[in-house]
């Protein structure tokens, strides 16, 4: 799947994009997190307070409990400031 | 009939006078227009900023505004509505986003800009980055613009 980093989250990451292929057990958004941010320091900085990380599956707002199956595209992002 | 909404993001400025005269021009069912114009203020918490710089998700923010969109034209009898927010860097005074609505009456098309402006804040994904003196840095969200927009959930 792909994965889409915008504002603050793409800074500390380094990228805006990358496509992943976690494992079978990660089944949840919330766990798609875990699992980034156990990669190195960046990815943890990134996800350091879960509770504030905003997520989006193929252009649609989801909460952290979504399942991640079949989602083509997530993206991770701060709370939104525009308007 | 169901009316379709102008909705666009783009990186250039607008015109506001032109496109409150779109929805109204030439029409004799439109008894009210609203507009709000977000501008950029040269301040941020009492310091000058340079500019803001908005980022955007493209594509899911055409398809977040449609959504809110659609809601608004379920909910409000609207003869016309247009939502533009722009993205790139913007200087203060200028133009950041605009909605227009038009209707038979002024209280529809009142509460409708209101709805979708309180969600184009909290839920259309731009972010904006301020420029000052100090460097750049990512403008926090704030809790009260949560508030406005939960205040719309239908009970």
């Amino acid at each position: 799947m792909k994965l889409k980093y915008f504002a603050w989250v793409r800074e500390r990451i380094g990228k805006t994009e990358e496509i992943v292929e976690p494992p079978a057990e990660v089944r949840t958004v919330g766990q798609l997190i875990g699992w980034l941010a156990a990669r190195d320091d960046a990815y943890a900085h990134a996800f350091e307070k879960p509770t504030v990380i905003r997520a989006a599956i193929d252009h649609a707002h989801v909460k952290q409990d979504a399942a991640i199956s079949g989602a083509r595209e997530i993206a991770f992002f701060p709370p939104m400031t525009g308007g | 009939m169901a009316i379709a909404a102008t909705i666009r993001i783009q990186e250039a400025d607008f015109d506001v006078a032109q496109e409150i005269a779109a929805l109204s021009k030439g029409r004799t069912d439109v008894g009210a227009v609203v507009s709000f114009s977000g501008i950029c203020r040269g301040s941020e918490q009492g310091e000058p900023i340079a500019a803001l710089t908005l980022e955007h998700y493209p594509g899911m923010a055409e398809a977040e505004i449609s959504r809110h969109a659609d809601e608004a034209l379920a909910r409000w009898p609207l003869q016309g509505l247009t939502i533009i927010h722009r993205f790139g860097r913007i200087a203060p005074g200028e133009n950041i986003v605009l909605v227009v609505t038009a209707s038979a009456h002024r209280q529809a098309a009142f509460e409708a800009a209101e709805f979708l402006m309180d969600y184009l804040k909290t839920n259309a994904p731009f972010w904006k980055r301020e420029e000052s003196a100090r460097g750049t840095s990512w403008i926090e969200a704030r809790d009260h613009d949560d508030a406005a927009t939960a205040r719309w959930t239908k009970s």
